[in-house]
């Protein structure tokens, strides 16, 4: 199985990913981590908003829905084949 | 090291809840109970149920953030529970989030209850582990029982007081199921029946060490009052907002301490020597603490079943598709005002007819005791029937469309606006979360300029206060809806309801393009600067407790509106009475005033008589058709109420077209709030110009679109 490191924008809808690295700085950082997104975390894509952005995800029981800015800051690994 | 003592006067639990609440407390009697939990987990619920509907709110000091206080007897003990606003964490990045944590650490509660979602257990135990670290009294309520079986999520309760050390206690408290025990643990904790060892959260080597270092000399500092060892980690980590709420509530300058200060350097180098820096910190702190929600949720918790295949996700994949996303949006908004529209005609003639009879029985009282013309005139045509004309017009789609937005509400869609929309309030350089204070906006403009404190960033809440007036509220919908229906659907026979819905969505769909195109104009004159960060959480749909949104909105909302009509429509009707009836110079006074705005009027396609009206709605706008309608009828006394064409004829009669109809529509969109509104602005914002800058804008915006239209019409001769 080949291991794709991406920002997590560009996960398509239906993949499930790792969190590698989170490089977004200050207040955005900290909310991300209130929300359970660090190091090793597992998300999803779930669903897309009708214009394309924001991006709804699966996290930690959760969904929560990222604008495409935010998520870009979020490095993931793909865990499973990507469609 | 006296003068570093912290006074047990300062830190009592009545002290601060009696400093929010100004209230009577006795801190021998009060068990002061703090009540915490991420939002969304239904904590709300918790506390209405727990204490019943003696609630009171208070602001705490010098901060927007509002906190509710009940009391409830259990086994013969008085307690007084605090509501602390929702919070996803302690570690203070909100507002909010600092009242939570100050409260908790400051307000020295006998116990915090910890409400926690049983649907997304794994992230609120992130907040139960953070309050543990800070107080060993606490009980953790597992809500949300009955839909996490639903979903086929099984949690072990016992095992998971077992791990954590606390009490814990499963609910469902939409139904009141395991309340009962709530209270027991509760009364068990506080009386020491129960004897808490709450989990330790152990940190990795470095950070441990750095810790250890500085903790005795906090201890020595501060004394027991407060968890010294979170005191230490707060204090490594540098947490300002938490060092100044030190100084504030306890009287405590930790760094002033010499010792402290040096003994803080050091662990602070130490921990820099390995290249941990502030953010570092931060992170290996939460990430620990996520890594043991994780851990515990994985011993406790167990799911038969697939996430990807409750009936949330099948719902949302048709509500935010793109294919149906916004339609749906639409239509769901469309059937809700046909409801109103159609579903009123009958309350209201209803109502009307008991007005007008009673009507008769007054004037005929009045005569009985000889009352003079003027004075059955100004009480029974001024006053009674723009009373009655506001009840018995306004109140009935009012009444119904509020339970119906508020069950959408508890339904759980508005995230899903919120989430539709966002890409366009980007474009707007605006908060995503706008969309939603937009969406309180449609129920009460007030309300949603309150609402827009969910907005961090003090510019684009600015941009969600100014805009919010946009939206027509629940006073307005009445005067679109009646003109609509009177106008634009006329001929329409059976249809009417249908067309007059579809054009009221219209209207509406409008108030959202204009919010978002002046979202954006401010975002790039008075209010610069890009859209900052947000995260939306889309809670699962829940099942409305239809009983309780029925009387909430009867009893806050058609009530509120009852009294609101009496105290503004009683006097307005007076004031114009007496206006069409008072002669200056061979004129009554309405006329001189309507005369003299009537040129400026006539340009944006009104009358002096409109625009007089909606300078006198000020106080609420339910009163502008009624006044309206004052003015015209001969001697300042409003029709009898028999019929939507019968108005259609006065209109008709005084030289109303469609295009009127539509400008008055528009400009009852757009205009200034009505003066509860502004209220709230100047309190929201705490400053005089923006509330004059939010009384400006929608005007002059209403001023512009009505003055394009009515011109427009003119040169193509549409009228």
């Amino acid at each position: 199985m080949h291991r794709l490191s991406i920002p997590l924008n560009l996960l398509p809808i239906g993949c499930a990913a790792r969190v590698k690295q989170i490089k977004a700085k200050g207040n955005t950082r900290r909310r991300m981590l209130d929300l359970g997104l660090v190091a090793g975390t597992e998300v999803e894509a779930v669903l897309r908003s009708p214009s394309g952005d924001p991006t709804a995800y699966y996290i930690r029981g959760a969904i929560i829905a990222l604008r495409s800015e935010e998520a870009s800051n979020i490095l993931v690994e793909t865990t499973g084949e990507l469609r | 090291m006296m003068e570093h003592m912290i006074s047990p006067g300062n830190l009592t639990g009545s002290g601060l809840a009696g400093r929010i609440f100004q209230t009577q407390m006795d801190p021998t009697d009060d068990i002061v109970i703090a009540l915490v939990g991420n939002p969304n987990t239904g904590k709300s619920t918790v506390f209405n149920s727990l204490t019943g509907l003696k609630q009171h709110t208070g602001n705490w000091p010098g901060k927007t953030v509002t906190t509710a206080f009940g009391r409830f007897v259990h086994s013969g003990k008085n307690f007084f529970l605090v509501d602390l606003p929702g919070s996803y964490s302690l570690l203070a990045n909100s507002p909010e989030e600092e009242v939570a944590r100050d409260f908790i650490c400051f307000g020295d509660p006998r116990a915090a209850v910890i409400i926690t979602d049983a649907t997304c257990l794994e992230r609120n135990l992130n907040l139960v582990l953070q309050v543990l670290e800070m107080t060993r009294q606490a009980v953790v309520c597992v809500n949300l029982m009955d839909e996490a079986k639903r979903n086929h999520i099984d949690i072990r309760l016992e095992k998971l007081s077992r791990i954590l050390g606390v009490p814990v206690v499963g609910t469902s408290a939409s139904n009141g199921q395991g309340l009962a025990e709530l209270k027991d643990a509760i009364d068990d904790l506080v009386s020491g029946r129960f004897i808490p060892k709450p989990i330790r959260i152990r940190y990795d080597a470095a950070i441990e060490a750095a810790v250890s270092m500085i903790e005795p000399y906090i201890k020595k500092a501060t004394g027991n009052q407060i968890n010294s060892r979170w005191l230490a980690l707060r204090i490594l980590e540098g947490d300002d907002s938490f060092i100044a709420a030190l100084h504030e509530y306890a009287g405590v300058d930790l760094l002033d301490a010499e010792e402290v200060r040096y003994k803080v350097e050091q662990a602070r180098e130490k921990l820099q020597q390995q290249q941990i820096y502030r953010d570092d910190l931060r992170d290996r702190i939460v990430s620990t603490i996520v890594g043991m929600a994780e851990e515990i949720s994985r011993e406790v918790l167990r799911y038969d079943g697939d996430w990807r295949k409750r009936i949330d996700r099948k719902i949302d994949d048709v509500l935010t598709s793109r294919l149906f996303g916004i339609p749906a949006m639409l239509l769901l908004l469309g059937v809700a005002l046909w409801i109103s529209i159609a579903g009123a005609n009958y309350p209201s003639q209803i109502l009307a007819d008991a007005f007008f009879w009673l009507e008769n029985q007054l004037t005929h009282l009045f005569t009985l005791a000889g009352a003079p013309n003027w004075l059955l005139g100004m009480l029974v045509e001024g006053v009674y029937r723009t009373l009655a004309w506001v009840v018995s017009v306004m109140l009935p789609p009012m009444a119904i469309f509020f339970p119906l937005f508020t069950l959408l509400e508890d339904l759980g869609y508005l995230p899903r606006v919120a989430f539709n929309l966002d890409y366009f309030f980007k474009k707007a350089h605006a908060h995503g979360k706008q969309a939603l204070t937009m969406c309180m906006g449609l129920g009460c403009n007030a309300a949603g300029v309150t609402a827009c404190r969910i907005i961090d960033s003090p510019r684009e809440r600015l941009i969600g206060i100014i805009t919010n007036n946009y939206i027509p509220c629940n006073g307005r919908f009445p005067v679109l809806i009646t003109l609509s229906t009177v106008f634009i659907a006329g001929g329409a026979g059976g249809m009417r309801p249908v067309l007059a819905a579809v054009m009221v969505l219209g209207l509406i769909t409008l108030s959202v393009v204009i919010t978002l195109v002046v979202s954006r104009i401010l975002s790039c004159t008075v209010l610069k600067g890009l859209p900052s960060s947000f995260s939306l959480e889309l809670p699962p749909y829940r099942i409305p407790q239809i009983g309780r949104v029925l009387i909430r909105s009867i009893l806050d909302r058609t009530l509120f509106v009852l009294a609101r009509a009496v105290m503004v429509a009683a006097p307005a009707g007076l004031v114009i009475w007496l206006m069409a009836n008072v002669s200056v110079y061979g004129n009554t006074l309405l006329n001189h005033c309507a005369g003299f705005i009537d040129p400026f009027a006539r340009v944006i396609g009104l009358d002096g008589y409109i625009l007089l009206a909606f300078l006198l709605g000020l106080p609420a706008n339910e009163i502008v058709i009624p006044v309206v309608i004052m003015s015209y009828m001969s001697g300042g006394a409003l029709l009898d109420l028999d019929s939507m064409d019968a108005l259609h004829q006065v209109l008709k009669g005084h030289g109303w077209t469609w295009l009127t109809a539509l400008c008055t529509m528009l400009f009852s969109l757009n205009h200034f709030p009505c003066g509860t509104t502004l209220l709230t602005i100047r309190k929201e914002t705490g400053s005089w110009k923006w509330t004059l800058i939010s009384f400006i804008v929608p005007t002059v915006t209403g001023i512009l679109i009505c003055f394009i239209v009515a011109q427009g019409a003119r040169i193509f001769g549409l009228v």
